[in-house]
């Protein structure tokens, strides 16, 4: 004979086993996340909100980092005298050769300056710059985002261009106090406004998802394009500076009956290899990122 | 008395660190493709041998911090971790009983399950497309269930988690 006490005791003491409890907490939690992704995609507040709940995922980033971090220290304290004498000769002469460029540089910005007066442009070519490093690659392959290790406490901020020794590699799309999430201009779903460095030719290079290939997909199949030719940012849409090199058109090709040429560019930022980046700050984005602060 | 019935409650989590680690680990992009989903594998051995211990609850935490770490929108992971938990929940003495090659292939329409819901909601806000070859992982997590499932099982007897 069951009495109804056994029953509510044997429900106190072992829920779990209570099939009820399991769908209702099925459905509760399940509705937590649906409510969870509606909001993250309709508001920014959610921004702030997750930018905090990070900080309990970097430690997990920056012990992934470890192996990587301990192999380039060892094989810095191990290398050969002799080796790390050749380097530096070969720095040197790098730098000098830097050098030698800069100083023409200087002389050509100051030239800059004082025409753009002339013509009364507002446009300025300083720009402030973070030196960062990146600590994390997203394991998703549709994704191509990159963790740095620089977050809004050390000045980064949503929007922020990311350059590496070579080119434009992405931008800041969401920061934390000690980390910052990077997408890369491969990502399917980014696009980055450019110009033929050649001819000033417009157009808008769009990441396939693919880590080798951008693609101009609004360009007139007469336009005046080529294999080689250095597409660089524009500066139109006012997220990247102008004048950084972003790809290098490897192939075009007219296709019969299309009135657009299919134009396929590769990133001329090493965009798998890149340890050292660079956040930019340029002066309109400092004011408008102070606003948002404000 | 108190210390003869100690859990050993840390060893689910030191495993399930690993996981999030492995996770996260920075791959080459065709190993990327076909890298299984640790934690979920890890969590789903957990939820088998403790039902009582780890359910929707824990999978829900684990599935947000799967959000953080990889960036997708929040409640993306966590509900698909929900979903796969639920279903283990209901049929977890079933599993117990199974051989461990019958629960590789329920771990392996576990996967399909997991990622059908997060690359379908994150399709919703995204363009890229690419097949079926997102369902990659899971095949290649059922086959790794027969390591780890062995492995798990090992260090929960070594450890004598309860």
């Amino acid at each position: 004979m069951f009495k109804a006490t056994d029953i509510a005791r044997r429900a106190v003491i072992d829920p779990l086993f209570k099939g009820r409890s399991t769908v209702k907490k099925f459905f509760t939690y399940g509705f937590i996340c649906i409510g969870l992704i509606i909001s993250d995609y309709q508001f920014d507040q959610m921004q702030r909100f997750r930018g905090w709940l990070s900080v309990a995922v970097t430690p997990v980033q920056w012990l992934v980092d470890v192996p990587q971090r301990s192999w380039t220290w060892l094989d810095e304290r191990l290398q050969v005298r002799d080796e790390l004498i050749a380097e530096n000769k070969q720095l040197r002469a790098q730098t000098l050769l830097a050098e030698r460029r800069v100083q023409k540089l200087a002389a050509l910005t100051v030239e800059n300056f004082r025409l753009r007066d002339l013509l009364n442009s507002s446009e300025q070519l300083d720009e402030k710059v973070i030196v960062s490093e990146l600590i994390g690659i997203n394991s998703d392959p549709f994704v191509h985002q990159v963790i740095i290790n620089n977050g809004f406490n050390s000045g980064a901020f949503t929007g922020q261009p990311v350059l590496d020794a070579t080119g434009v590699m992405g931008q800041v799309i969401f920061t934390s106090p000690y980390t910052s999430r990077v997408l890369l201009i491969t990502d399917a779903d980014h696009a980055i406004p450019v110009e033929v460095n050649r001819n000033g030719l417009r157009s808008v290079a769009y990441g396939l998802g693919q880590y080798d290939y951008l693609e101009l997909q609004d360009l007139s199949d007469t336009a005046d394009i080529e294999v080689g030719d250095v597409l660089v940012s524009s500066g139109l849409g006012l997220r990247f500076p102008k004048g950084y090199p972003v790809a290098q058109v490897i192939e075009v090709q007219h296709l019969a009956g299309q009135d657009f040429a299919k134009v396929l560019a590769k990133p001329t930022a090493q965009l798998g290899r890149s340890r050292h980046l660079l956040l930019i700050e340029t002066p309109q984005q400092q004011t408008q990122a102070q606003k948002e602060v404000e | 008395m108190v210390m003869q019935r100690a859990h050993n409650l840390w060893v689910p989590f030191v495993t399930l660190l690993i996981a999030f680690m492995l996770s996260a680990l920075p791959m080459l992009e065709w190993v990327q493709w076909g890298w299984p989903e640790w934690v979920l594998m890890v969590f789903l051995y957990w939820v088998i041998a403790l039902p009582q211990r780890f359910g929707i609850g824990w999978a829900f935490v684990l599935g947000l911090l799967l959000d953080l770490l990889q960036g997708t929108h929040l409640g993306i992971n966590a509900l698909a971790m929900v979903v796969a938990t639920f279903i283990v929940i209901l049929m977890y003495r079933r599993l117990r009983m199974y051989r461990v090659w019958q629960q590789a292939f329920v771990v392996c329409v576990l996967v399909v399950v997991y990622q059908c819901i997060t690359y379908w909601l994150q399709g919703i806000g995204s363009n890229a497309s690419s097949g079926f070859w997102f369902l990659l992982p899971a095949p290649i997590s059922g086959l790794l269930w027969l390591w780890l499932f062995v492995v798990l099982r090992g260090i929960r007897r070594a450890f004598k988690v309860a």
